[in-house]
């Protein structure tokens, strides 16, 4: 059970779907998706608590005077691609490639980098520019607890992902690090569903007004 | 590792083994201890409060110490006492009960323990550092932004640590159920303390991410200048309420469903009967679940929230006496022309029946939102909770620990001393907190200090600190018959209580890897349905072969303590900005370690089949 | 493991992958495409009253095409994740309400 786990696999020489041919792998996945569901109610509480307190700005500028949308643009783009681009890691995942899942999971991490040198310029704006900060009034408490706590998802996931490819860079892939790998790649695209909601409920309908 | 010998090993060698263990039986032990420790701190706790109320006017500890003994008793009981317990429980029989050889993730198992127990530990150094929390377990802001000192800052970070080792246990109870049960055992096969624990979970899966996120926002009020709570920043104090109360009532659900479940299981027991309509019970322990998201407002009635909110929050709580009152009837049945044996767990269960739904009335009288306005923050309402928290969640830990003593131990707890413990307990139960109804309807409110003489309250506080004082009593003879039972009574051997459910194929106290050979399940109360066939054990599923276990590991440990430390720093650079070095560090120990474990393989090691032939593992 | 290689299965198994992976750049091309609607009518400056619906609505079919493609959900196998995940969001969901109706009044 468990050494054969180690075994590299090269194309069409492993289950389909390795990340859930073992039992480890089948509890990874499962707990996995149980904490997502925890997760959701995790964002929802900090979505609330934004729209409860997204008009306590004070003196402070409102959701429309603050908010530009052309960086918020930029940043979606950015991530929903780099949804796409941790698919086609799984994709060649599936089908035992290593070397194109590594590729692939290389481009998501420079993407995710890129998204987060961007929020970490838009935040340095408000604060420097906009008089926007963390303890100016309560919308910016909320405003930077729950794109914050995004955030701190996006570099969590970086270094998850960034580890995971580093201890297995020369053993390839087996049925032991495919559920992680996968795993991996499900908490990127909860990441990614999150920013959904938060361009569309934070900036856009702050834009709206 | 998976040598056949276990030899008498020294003080050192057990300690490490306790912690690094990641056996889910050892690991129920350590909850037990941890637990009990809390359970009984709590109680003095409550002593405490009940001497000072002895009496009008009572100078027996000052206004601000009785603030911290309150808040500090609730917190303690709720989070580091009866949670404890209950997952004490989930341990032991859980994966007995559906016959695997341990949880789905041991790892997470043993780092769910270490967080709640440095958790707990954070949160009761207060003591020690400037005064407990005061302003109560629900920390209502803007009371608990404004507390001075530090003690709000223990609460905050000591549940967050805690909180987060009850979710992961929660998530690997879970996965638990669906993934690891045995051959047969199917959804509507599960004995009902699964199926509870299994609801339970998903409660916790899906409650305490929003104490997570309040305590979050708590923490940057109090520590990081933010203005969540303050109402002259543009905040809003009601948002804590909500966030806490949509965790605050799954939370009691997570509590009392498992001691549900536990009750079931033991009435089922020693009525020799099958329980009465199993799948009503399950569709009421779901619907409890399921409705127990719904109604967390009932604890807001006051608050303003408008009459319309009041009125579907109050329709929807008293909707939540029907399957309980399912529940009710349904154990009366099972015990109804059962072959009843009175055994200590059973003497709790039915002491149980009556005391929880008393509880239930209270609580239905509560609900009635106009009424309500009466009741809040008063005396009654300390009479309702306690009736269903001790009357349920406290008997059920009882009942729960004595009838799965045998798992735990390898010997039944004596019935003459546990029967000795039983009354006291009882009796004292229902004089404190009965009593306390009145009270509250002769307008008493709660969390004051003092009372006045001349108002008719002096006799019935004075019957509630007699009674609390039995209930302690009844403690003290329960302890005493630990170390009795240790000391004299005699090893039990497999299935002492004529069991039904599969924890009882397996010897007492079972070996670490729980089956031989895991079992094939024919039917509803698995082993009940051999012992009527006339086999008495179960049918193998599986050839005697190698069995996986997983490694022990020191890592849980050691994330656990670097958030201890991280808390501490984290509390104290409100005052000097350097401790932050000592926030850092200690999130560092505790990423540095999680990285060890991605970094490592840890593939665990086999039993062999030949050691299992010699009978390895056994004690 | 030899039991897999060159096996008509695998190659099944491929071509079926491949399948998918179509599919999920089709869904990809259209969360871009909805990106592109909801800013276009935020910039559009329409009533609110009608943009807020609507951009809610696409962002919730594109949170669908990520669940469902990008993370399997409408793969074999994705039973009790889904169960968890509606039950999560049925709990999100009353929250949100709560919070943005009694709260302030």
């Amino acid at each position: 059970m468990s050494a054969e786990e180690l075994k590299q696999l090269k194309p069409g020489q492993g289950p389909h779907e390795p990340e859930k041919a073992t039992l480890e792998g089948k509890n990874k996945f499962l707990g996995f998706w149980f904490f997502l569901g925890g997760e959701t109610v995790l964002f929802a509480s900090l979505f609330g608590t934004y729209l409860a307190l997204k008009n306590s700005n004070l003196d402070g500028p409102s959701t429309q005077e603050l908010f530009g949308l052309e960086l918020v643009f930029i940043m979606t783009m950015i991530l929903l691609t780099s949804s796409l681009t941790s698919v086609y890691a799984m994709y060649h995942m599936k089908n035992y490639d290593f070397k194109k899942m590594m590729i692939w999971l290389g481009i998501t991490v420079l993407l995710g980098l890129s998204f987060l040198s961007l929020e970490v310029y838009e935040f340095y704006e408000y604060v420097m520019h906009d008089g926007h900060t963390f303890t100016s009034s309560a919308f910016g408490s909320a405003f930077y607890t729950l794109v914050g706590t995004h955030g701190a998802h996006v570099i969590f996931g970086l270094c998850w992902i960034t580890s995971l490819m580093i201890r297995n860079a020369k053993r390839g892939l087996n049925l032991y690090n495919a559920p992680k790998f996968y795993v991996a790649s499900l908490y990127w695209h909860f990441i990614d569903v999150v920013w959904v909601f938060i361009f569309t409920v934070v900036y856009l309908m702050g834009k709206v007004g | 590792m998976s040598t056949a010998t276990v030899q008498k090993r020294g003080f050192g060698a057990t300690l490490w083994d306790y912690l690094t263990t990641v056996d889910h039986k050892k690991i129920a032990i350590l909850y037990l201890v941890a637990g009990g420790f809390f359970f009984l701190l709590g109680g003095l706790e409550a002593l405490i409060i009940r001497i000072q109320l002895i009496k009008p006017d009572n100078e027996f500890i000052s206004a601000g110490l009785y603030n911290q003994m309150f808040t500090m008793h609730g917190t303690t009981m709720i989070f580091l006492a009866a949670m404890p317990l209950i997952f004490t429980l989930m341990n032991i029989a859980l994966p007995l009960q559906i016959g695997a050889r341990d949880v789905a993730f041991p790892f997470l198992n043993s780092l769910g323990f270490w967080l709640f127990a440095f958790g707990g530990v954070l949160l009761n150094l207060s003591w020690f550092f400037g005064g407990a929390p005061d302003a109560g377990w629900t920390a209502y802001a803007p009371l608990s932004v404004q507390s001075p000192g530090h003690g709000m800052d223990f609460y905050v970070m000591g549940l967050q640590i805690s909180g987060a080792g009850t979710l992961i246990g929660g998530i690997n109870f879970l996965v638990t159920i669906v993934n690891m049960r045995a051959p047969g055992m199917t959804y509507m096969r599960m004995p009902m303390f699964t199926w509870a624990s299994f609801v339970t979970s998903i409660l916790i899966l899906f409650a305490f991410p929003a104490l997570t996120v309040g305590l979050i926002l708590m923490m940057f009020d109090r520590m990081f200048g933010a203005n969540f709570f303050d109402p002259t920043m543009g905040g809003n104090v009601i948002i804590w309420e909500h966030l806490f109360w949509i965790f605050g009532h799954p939370e009691v659900y997570i509590l009392i469903l498992p001691v549900f479940g536990l009750f079931s299981d033991v009435i089922s027991t020693f009525s020799k009967k099958r329980l009465f309509g199993y799948s009503a019970m399950v569709f009421a322990t779901v619907l409890i679940g399921f409705l127990g998201f719904m109604v967390w407002a009932h604890h807001m009635f006051t608050t303003g929230l408008g009459a319309v909110a009041n009125s579907i929050f109050a329709v929807a709580t008293m909707a939540i006496a029907v399957p309980t009152g399912i529940k009710i009837f349904n154990w009366l049945f099972t015990m109804w022309g059962g072959n009843i044996r009175m055994t200590v767990p059973m003497l709790w269960a039915v002491g149980f029946i009556p005391s929880f739904t008393i509880g239930g009335f209270g609580g239905v009288m509560l609900a009635v939102a106009a009424a309500d306005y009466q009741y809040h923050d008063t005396y009654f309402v300390v009479g309702h909770f306690h009736y269903v928290i001790v009357g349920g969640v406290v008997f059920g830990i009882f009942a729960g620990i004595t009838y799965w003593w045998p798992l735990l131990f390898g010997k039944v707890l004596n019935e003459k001393l546990g029967k000795i413990a039983f009354w006291p307990f009882f009796i004292g139960f229902h004089m404190t907190f009965f009593i306390q109804h009145i009270l509250g309807l002769m307008g008493m409110p709660r969390r004051y200090w003092k009372f006045q003489p001349n108002e008719s309250l002096d006799i019935g506080n004075l019957v509630s600190t007699i009674g609390a004082f039995l209930m302690a009593i009844g403690t003290i003879v329960f302890i005493i018959n630990i170390i009795y039972t240790a000391l004299k009574e005699e090893k039990c051997g497999t299935d002492p209580w004529d069991g039904r459910t599969l924890e009882w194929t397996v010897p007492s106290p079972p070996p670490f890897y729980n089956f031989k050979q895991i079992p094939l399940v024919r039917g509803l109360d698995a082993l009940w349905v051999e012992k009527v066939q006339g086999n008495g054990e179960m049918t193998p599923a599986e050839p005697l072969g190698d069995i996986h276990m997983p490694n022990n590991t020191f890592i849980p440990f050691m994330i656990s303590l670097g958030l201890f430390i991280a808390g501490i720093g984290f509390i104290y650079q409100v005052d000097n900005k350097q401790w932050l070095i000592v926030g850092i560090a200690g999130l560092l120990i505790t990423f540095i370690s999680m990285f060890v474990r991605s970094m490592k393989d840890d593939l665990g090691y086999h039993v062999h089949k030949e050691d299992l032939e010699k009978g390895a593992g056994s004690k | 493991m030899e039991k897999y290689a060159g096996s008509t299965s695998y190659e099944f198994q491929k071509e079926k992958n491949k399948q998918d992976m179509k599919f999920q750049l089709v869904t990809f091309a259209c969360m871009i495409v909805f990106t592109l609607i909801s800013f276009g009518l935020v910039i559009a400056e329409f009533n609110p009253m009608f943009t807020i619906p609507i951009i809610l609505l696409l962002a919730c079919v594109q949170v669908g095409f990520q669940l469902y493609y990008f993370m399997h959900m409408s793969h074999k196998g994705h039973s009790l994740p889904s169960v968890f995940l509606y039950s999560g969001i049925f709990v999100a969901f009353i929250t949100i309400l709560a919070m943005v109706t009694i709260v302030w009044w």
